[in-house]
C-alpha cells in the first residue's frame, strides 16, 4: 500500500500534548514538513519556549535546546554567532515573546541577527491558565481580566509586526494564521522563505502566526476558528511587513 | 622561554580567555570591569572570534547559552549588579549542565552600590544565586598574573565537569598593572574535541536535546542527584587554596583575592615582630577548600577571617571548623577596604586575649 500523508520525519514519533483545536500543531506539522523538504534538518537547532511549547523540544525531529521564558531571540544569536553553518529557529508564544523576552526580540531585529523566528500568537498565556497576554485584545476575557481587557487599567496590546517594522534590522516580516486550510498554506509558504532567507544568509525573519488557543479562550475549536477570523485578524492584519528582498529590486 | 609584560588587570583577563582558546564573549558594561568588553572587543576582532555588546545582562548570558551549547568556550564579565541580572541564566545553565565562564569584577552592593572594590557577591556566587539546587565552579584570583591564568583553568574544570564556572575578582584587581608571565600552549579553539552532548545538526547522528526540566513524576529529583553526584566528586578533587606559613602557625588567617593580599601583609608585620601567623588562601571559593581548614583547626585556636563584606566566607569557614576554634574577622562591606596594620592589631587583640 502507498502512504499519501503521514507524518513527515522532521517530527518525532512522541505523540503531541496540544489541546484539540491548537494552532500549535498545525504549525509543528508545517516546519516538520519544511525541515525535510527543504533539506535542513540534519543542520538545524531548534530552540524551544517556556509555555505551552515547551515540549517541541521532543517534537520536532532536529537538534533542540529548551531555554528561559523569552529569551529564546539571544540564546538563538549565541548558537548562530557559534555555528554560522548551522540552521537556527526559534518557536515562540506571545507571553513568550511579547512580554518578557520583548528586549531579546527587538535587539534581535535590530541586529538583523540571522535566525529565524516563528511567534505563535494566541493572544493568551495558554500553559499558566489563560492570564492576559501582551496580545490579549481589548475588551477580551482572560483569568486575569475578566470583565474584559481595559485599555486603561491594562494598556493595550502589542502588535509585534508592526512594531519590529519600525526598525531598519529586519529582514523578513509577515503575519499569517493557520484558522483556514487557505490560510495554511499561506502560513507554510512565508515560513519557507524565511528559512530561505536565513540559508541565504539575508538576516532576521519573524513570521507572526495568528493561533487557536480554544482552551485559554474558553470556546470550542470551529469558535476558535470563527474568532480568529472574524475578531483577531481584524486586529492583527495579516500580510507581510518587512521584505527587503523586494525593496532591493 | 616565558616572557613577561606589565598588564592592567582587566586587560590580562582578556588575554587570559583568548589564551584559553575562547572566541565567544557578549557582555554588557558596568564599571569596574569595562575595560574587559573594550579591550575583548579589539582582541576577538584580531583572533576572528566573535563579541557581542548585548542589550542587557539577560542576553549576555543567554547568549553563552547558546554558544557553549553549540561547542563554543563562551565567556562573558560584568559586575555586581549584572551579575545578578545573569543569575536566571546560570540556573538554566547549571540545570542543563553547560560549561561557560562567568568573570564578576565585584563591586560595593546591596543595589546600585558604589563602584568601589568589594567581595560582597561571595553568598551569590558560592550558594548558587538562582533558583534551584545546582553550584557554580568559583575560583577567586589574587593577582594579574591569576587573572590571566585563571581561565583556562576555569575552562578546563567547567568542561570537566559540564559546569559553569565562575572567576571573582575585584575592581581593584582589575584596574590595578603587575607583570604577568605568559605561561604554557596558547589552546587551539579548534583542536577541542567534539562533546558527544554538543549541538551542531544532527547530520549522520541521533538528534541531541539540551533541556534543564523533567516533568514526569520522580524523574528530575533523580537527575538532581545525579547531579548532587557530581558534586560530591567536585568537593572532593577540585579543592584548591594557597598556604602562607601555615606549618608553624599558631593564629591561621583565612582571606581570598584582594584580602589575601592585605593579609599577606600583615602577616609580614607579625611575623617581623615574631607572633607565628599563617595565611589559607581559598583559591576554590566554590568547592570550598573546607578538608585544609578542617584538618588545621584540630591544632589552631584561633582563626580571624578577613572579607571585604559584612562576614560571607566566615560560615564557610565555621561549618568547616565544626566549632573547634575561635573565629574573628575583619569585615569591610560596601566597598571598604582593610588594611595591614588593621590586620597586625586584630592579631595583637587576638593573642592578647589568650
Ligand atoms: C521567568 C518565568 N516567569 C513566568 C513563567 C511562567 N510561565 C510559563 S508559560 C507562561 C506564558 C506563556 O505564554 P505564551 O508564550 O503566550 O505561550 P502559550 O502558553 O500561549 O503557548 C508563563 C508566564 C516562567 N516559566 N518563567
Ligand atoms: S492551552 Fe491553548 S495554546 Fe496551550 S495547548 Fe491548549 S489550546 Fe494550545
Amino acid at each position: 500500500m502507498k502512504l499519501l500523508f503521514g507524518r513527515p520525519s522532521g517530527l518525532t514519533e512522541i505523540k503531541q500534548r496540544y489541546c484539540p483545536g491548537c494552532g500549535h500543531g498545525i504549525v509543528h506539522r508545517i516546519i516538520g514538513e519544511l525541515l525535510v523538504e527543504m533539506n535542513i534538518r540534519e543542520k538545524a537547532i531548534g530552540i524551544a519556549p517556556v509555555g505551552c511549547s515547551v515540549f517541541a523540544d521532543e517534537y520536532f525531529n532536529c537538534d533542540m535546546i529548551q531555554v528561559p521564558h523569552g529569551r529564546a531571540p539571544a540564546v538563538a544569536t549565541g548558537i548562530k554567532r557559534a555555528r554560522p553553518d548551522c540552521f537556527v529557529f526559534s518557536y515562540q508564544g506571545d507571553g513568550d515573546l511579547a512580554a518578557i523576552g520583548t528586549a531579546e526580540t527587538i535587539h534581535a531585529a535590530a541586529r538583523n541577527e540571522n535566525i529565524t523566528i516563528i511567534f505563535i500568537n494566541n493572544a493568551i498565556y495558554g500553559m499558566t491558565g489563560g492570564q492576559l497576554a501582551p496580545t490579549t485584545l481589548p475588551g477580551m476575557r482572560s483569568t486575569t481580566s475578566v470583565k474584559g481587557r481595559d485599555v486603561v487599567k491594562q494598556g493595550y496590546p502589542i502588535r509585534v509586526c508592526e512594531l519590529l517594522n519600525g526598525l531598519d534590522g529586519p529582514y523578513y516580516l509577515e503575519r499569517v494564521a493557520v484558522d483556514t486550510p487557505k490560510n495554511i498554506i499561506k502560513t507554510k509558504k512565508a515560513i519557507k522563505t524565511a528559512f530561505q532567507y536565513q540559508l541565504d544568509n539575508k538576516g532576521f525573519s519573524l513570521i507572526e502566526v495568528l493561533s487557536m488557543c480554544p482552551t485559554g479562550w474558553g470556546v470550542t475549536p470551529i469558535q476558535a476558528k470563527k474568532w480568529i477570523a472574524e475578531v483577531m485578524a481584524k486586529y492583527y492584519p495579516m500580510g507581510e511587513f518587512r521584505n527587503r528582498a523586494k525593496e532591493v529590486k | 622561554m616565558a616572557e613577561k609584560e606589565l598588564m592592567y588587570g582587566n586587560h590580562a583577563l582578556v588575554e587570559g580567555v583568548i589564551y584559553a582558546g575562547c572566541r565567544f564573549f557578549a557582555g554588557y558594561p558596568i564599571t569596574p570591569q569595562n575595560e574587559v568588553p573594550e579591550y575583548m572587543s579589539i582582541r576577538m576582532n584580531e583572533v576572528g572570534g566573535v563579541f557581542l555588546q548585548t542589550e542587557s545582562e539577560l542576553a549576555a548570558i543567554n547568549m553563552l547559552f547558546g554558544a557553549a551549547s553549540a561547542g563554543a568556550r563562551a565567556m562573558t564579565s560584568s559586575s555586581s549588579p549584572g551579575i545578578s541580572l545573569m543569575q536566571e541564566g546560570l540556573s538554566y545553565i547549571a540545570g542543563a549542565d553547560v560549561p561557560v565562564l562567568v568573570a564578576n569584577i565585584v563591586r560595593g552592593g546591596p543595589g546600585l552600590g558604589n563602584i568601589a572594590p568589594a567581595q560582597s557577591d561571595y553568598f551569590q556566587s558560592v550558594k548558587s544565586g538562582g533558583h534551584g539546587d545546582y553550584h557554580t565552579i568559583v575560583l577567586a584570583p589574587n593577582s594579574v598574573q591569576e587573572l590571566f591564568e585563571f581561565p583556562k583553568l576555569a575552562f578546563e574544570l567547567a568542561e570537566k565537569y559540564r559546569n559553569p564556572a565562575l572567576l571573582l575578582a575585584d575592581g581593584l584587581l582589575g584596574q590595578m598593572m603587575e607583570p604577568v608571565e605568559i605561561k604554557g600552549e596558547p589552546v587551539d579553539p579548534k583542536s577541542l574535541p567534539e562533546q558527544d552532548w554538543w549541538l551542531t545538526g544532527c547530520k549522520g547522528r541521533e538528534r541531541r536535546v539540551i533541556r534543564s526540566y523533567d516533568l514526569r513524576p520522580g524523574k528530575l529529583e533523580e537527575w538532581n542527584w545525579r547531579r548532587w553526584e557530581k558534586y560530591q566528586t567536585i568537593i572532593k578533587n577540585e579543592q584548591r587554596y594557597e598556604g602562607i606559613k601555615i606549618d608553624d602557625a599558631e593564629i591561621i588567617i583565612v582571606a581570598y583575592g584582594t584580602s589575601s593580599r592585605v593579609a599577606e601583609a600583615g602577616l609580614r608585620i607579625a611575623r617581623e615582630k615574631g607572633i607565628k601567623v599563617g595565611l589559607l588562601r581559598p583559591i576554590t571559593l566554590w568547592p570550598f577548600p573546607a578538608d585544609i581548614i578542617s584538618e588545621l583547626s584540630k591544632r589552631i585556636e584561633n582563626f580571624l577571617v578577613i572579607e571585604m563584606s559584612l562576614g560571607q566566607m566566615i560560615e564557610d569557614v565555621k561549618l568547616a571548623i565544626e566549632g573547634r576554634s575561635k573565629v574573628h574577622f575583619i569585615g569591610h562591606p560596601g566597598g571598604g577596604l582593610p588594611n595591614a596594620q588593621e590586620v597586625y592589631n586584630k592579631i595583637v587583640e587576638i593573642r592578647g586575649k589568650k
